[in-house]
């Protein structure tokens, strides 16, 4: 009951933050929004309890892309005055494509079948040692796989970020 | 969960809230009194005997001061700012054990808020999130040095956490945990992890400082080359909240330092004085709380002793010394307990 309570206080704040970002007029604002979404999906994760995912997710998007996306967008100073025009044509064709998109999204959702597996308060696998588990064992390759890739990533941004290297 | 369960855990954190915020309070005059000592002078001493009033004339010349607001400023991200900042400087006292617990009545009281399993998890996440406060105020004052603050906050405190969190890394392994009760619990009597881990200790205890925006690492703030840093513009209760936050944050740094490597509410000899379960705690507490003032009082010690890195020392430091000794920590600590579960 008290958790059904918590799922729509935070279900409506996670939703009138995303149209926030869309909405606001200062893109500063834009990104706090967006990290206050961010902060009530971290909240849907704790109730589905899954915290491990719930604080990596704070620690990872709110902590530190956020805070660069921040850093960003005060050094770049976009204000309202220097906001561009955009083109009516390209408005119309950003509206059709978006509503596209909006039936593309309620097709899937509509032929996908939500079956309720099990009462999520119930499952252990959000856990950290589970996690580690499942992780660690069964999906070992893939998980390896993953961590070289984001190596890759790394090593990437900082050839992008280093302008004299060669 | 019962009624009586909530309202005592409101009673406990109310404690825990209303214990921070003395505690802060008084390190002020404890820091000015400190520097005193250190500089060769008396230090506050009018307000009441030794100056024990001064930390309330303080707060009262702070609430009572003019309240300024920049014209150009972003007047809701103006107050959100030092708002934001001393929220989150609270919130982690959620997770750390302050004793163990107090058996009344045949139940059992744990004298810490949260035992969430992914306690040093949280912790983590709540530092992180830490730096919006600073950066939303520097950057709504419209002021270019308390932008340049505010950057240089940021940037400092993304690549210190970095180097905070492997060093952690190390002593997770070796608990097995990340439960921070579990951890203070496995530090029974003194085997505590700082002999285990001094490498990463030493490490925590750096990253910390710099997290704190703490001496030698108080670059944000730095008055001779961006006047107040980020808070150049504010004025009022709101300086104080800025202010305030840091002694709170150094609060909260030093019970985690003690929490993690000294032992928490451990401390040696406690199995062989045949005190009482309650005695014990109770006595634990006091340990803890001498434990923290110890480590609030190094933090001050460092401030007034060690002059401020330049900022190109302070990324180097960070990135090209600190954060691979500790995964040089992190391999080496894998590759010991490797060696003693196969002997």
């Amino acid at each position: 009951m008290f958790s059904e309570y918590l799922f729509f206080i935070i279900s409506i704040a996670a939703i009138y933050s995303a149209l926030m970002v869309l909405i606001s007029k200062k893109p500063i604002h834009s990104v706090l929004y967006l990290t206050l979404c961010f902060f009530a999906i971290a909240g849907h994760y704790i109730l589905l309890n899954a915290q491990f995912l719930a604080v990596v997710h704070i620690i990872v998007y709110a902590g530190a892309i956020m805070v660069l996306f921040l850093f960003t967008v005060m050094l770049l100073n976009l204000n309202i005055e220097n906001d561009f025009k955009k083109p009516r044509l390209i408005k119309f064709a950003a509206v059709i494509s978006g509503s596209i998109f909006f039936l593309l999204m309620i097709a899937v959702l509509k032929s996908y079948d939500i079956a309720i597996v099990q009462n999520p308060a119930l499952t252990q696998i959000g856990l950290v040692k589970n996690l580690g588990n499942v992780l660690f064992k069964d999906y070992l390759l893939p998980f390896e796989i993953t961590s070289i890739l984001f190596l890759a990533a790394m090593v990437g941004a900082v050839m992008i970020g280093k302008k004299d290297i060669y | 969960m019962s009624i009586f369960f909530i309202l005592y855990k409101l009673i406990l954190a109310s404690v825990i809230l209303l214990v921070s915020l003395v505690i802060a309070m008084y390190s002020t005059l404890i820091e000015r009194k400190v520097a005193g000592f250190f500089q060769d002078r008396l230090g506050p001493n009018r307000a009441g005997v030794y100056g024990i009033l001064q930390p309330l004339a303080d707060g009262l010349k702070l609430f009572f001061k003019e309240e300024f607001m920049p014209n150009t400023a972003d007047k809701f991200l103006y107050i959100l700012g030092p708002s934001l900042t001393m929220m989150v400087a609270l919130l982690t006292s959620a997770v750390i054990p302050w004793g163990d617990s107090l058996v009344i009545g045949g139940t059992d009281y744990s004298l810490q808020i949260a035992d969430i399993n992914i306690g040093i998890l949280y912790v983590f996440a709540i530092i992180s999130v830490g730096v919006y406060g600073i950066m939303i105020g520097g950057w709504a004052s419209n002021n270019k040095y308390a932008l340049m603050g505010a950057v240089r906050a940021a940037s400092q405190m993304i690549s210190y956490e970095l180097a905070m969190g492997m060093s952690i890394i190390a002593l997770v392994m070796m608990s097995g945990t990340l439960s921070l009760n579990e951890i203070v619990q496995q530090q029974h009597g003194f085997h505590w992890k700082v002999f285990y881990q001094p490498f990463a200790f030493v490490i925590f205890i750096i990253c910390a400082f710099a997290e704190c925006n703490r001496s030698p690492f108080d670059l944000p703030e730095c008055e001779t080359e961006l006047i107040g840093g980020y808070h150049t513009e504010y004025s009022s209760m709101k300086l104080g909240f800025y202010l305030f936050a840091e002694y709170i944050n150094m609060f909260i740094s030093s019970a985690m330092i003690s929490a993690l490597f000294f032992g928490g509410y451990n401390f040696p000899f406690m199995d062989d004085l045949g005190l009482s379960h309650n005695a014990l705690t109770i006595i634990g507490t006091l340990v803890f709380f001498v434990k923290i003032t110890f480590f609030g009082f190094v933090f001050m010690w460092i401030r007034w002793t060690l002059p401020r890195f330049r900022y190109d020392q302070l990324m180097r430091l960070g990135w090209k010394a600190l954060l691979p000794l500790a995964i040089l920590n992190v391999i080496i600590t894998g590759i010991v307990m490797m060696i003693q579960n196969h002997v």
